[in-house]
């Protein structure tokens, strides 16, 4: 099934996009709320939480180019130095900028 | 806790507060918005309608992945597939929240995750492994982010020239830079070491041999599973773990 991006086609596919996007903000909770949360849930949803971070940055470095590395690099390191948010994540925009700016690339 | 009475309410001080305190991410998030305001004109969206769908979708990684797909016609199926898989990772994201989140009414619970996004669920799932009980910031940061989303499509669709390149500044890696600083903010326990590892490897492997987008979910479940077969007593937790049933039920 296509639909054409006229006015009424644009707006009908946004409406789509819309509610399958809201499907997935509302879903986690609405299941969440037919399950008893025993010590070994709450210890999965705890684990499970912080790995979401791991598995969106992990490929994120290991896709991206060589700016892309040093950013994830130096605000690895400065935060674990510093443990202050704020200077580390400019630090590692800041080595992006750089290491692109240099023409730097890994391979 | 007690279920079934809606204990938990927002302090309005604390979600002004934690609106200011995602302002400075938010600056970046303009940046972002008008990278994708400027996508979506050149591939042929009214200016109106991509801020429509700034509004009303508010998740930048499916909007791109959207006027990718873009044409003079566009199949459902796979537009749908696609988004979903993108965004699937609220569903964990939502999931996580939920301790908390069930002791709103749910008018209030669904409400509020409406502006569910990855900054401000990683401010919040952050300070709860601390003890912290914040959805002020779900709220609060969600409304600074989703008006910076706004504003930056905004400018995106009209003045989009004056920022071709965000990429040449570093500003594509905002997020993953500010996604890391959390993860590594939390505590680290040998569990947590584990469990990231786990989630690294499985989310590689999900990367490069599943079909995409699915890496993020399987990397969050393979972690969560380490914690589902490792209990550990948590500082503060009422819970005496050395007795730890084997029946998962709570009563």
């Amino acid at each position: 099934m296509t639909i054409e991006t006229t006015m009424a086609g644009t707006l009908a596919l946004i409406a789509i996009i819309t509610a399958v996007t809201i499907v997935t903000r509302f879903g986690g909770v609405f299941l969440m709320s037919f399950v008893t949360i025993s010590p070994r849930i709450e210890s999965f949803i705890n684990t499970m939480a912080s790995s979401v971070l791991i598995a969106i940055i992990v490929p994120m470095a290991f896709s991206g180019d060589a700016g892309a590395l040093a950013a994830l690099v130096v605000t690895a390191v400065i935060m674990l130095a510093t443990r202050k948010p704020l200077p580390a994540i400019g630090a590692g925009i800041a080595a992006a900028g750089l290491v692109r700016f240099a023409g730097i690339t890994v391979f | 806790m007690t279920t079934g009475n809606y204990s938990h309410s927002l302090s309005s001080a604390k979600v002004r507060s934690e609106f200011l305190r995602l302002v400075p991410i938010s600056l970046f998030v303009v940046a972002f918005g008008a990278a994708f305001g400027l996508a979506a004109v050149q591939k042929g969206f009214e200016p109106f309608q991509a801020l429509l769908m700034s509004i009303t979708v508010f998740a930048g990684a499916s909007q791109f992945a959207v006027v990718d797909m873009w044409g003079t016609e566009v199949s459902v199926l796979p537009l749908i597939a696609v988004v979903f898989a993108i965004n699937s990772r609220h569903l964990l994201m939502g999931a996580s929240l939920y301790p908390m989140l069930r002791e709103m009414p749910p008018g209030r619970r669904y409400g509020i995750l409406l502006l569910l996004t990855d900054a401000n669920w990683a401010v919040s799932a952050q300070e709860y492994q601390r003890g912290i009980r914040n959805l002020e910031v779900i709220l609060g940061g969600g409304l600074a982010i989703w008006i910076a989303w706004i504003i930056g499509t905004w400018l995106g669709v009209y003045f989009g020239g004056l920022l071709r390149e965000p990429q040449s500044l570093g500003l594509d890696m905002v997020l993953g830079c500010f996604l890391l600083a959390m993860a590594l903010g939390g505590n680290k326990s040998p569990r947590t070491l584990v469990a990231w590892t786990v989630a690294a490897l499985s989310s590689l492997a999900a990367w490069k041999w599943l079909p995409p987008n699915t890496h993020v979910v399987v990397g969050a479940l393979a972690g969560g599973a380490v914690g589902f077969f490792w209990q550990e007593k948590k500082p503060g937790s009422k819970e005496p773990v050395g007795a730890q049933q084997e029946d998962p039920h709570d009563h």
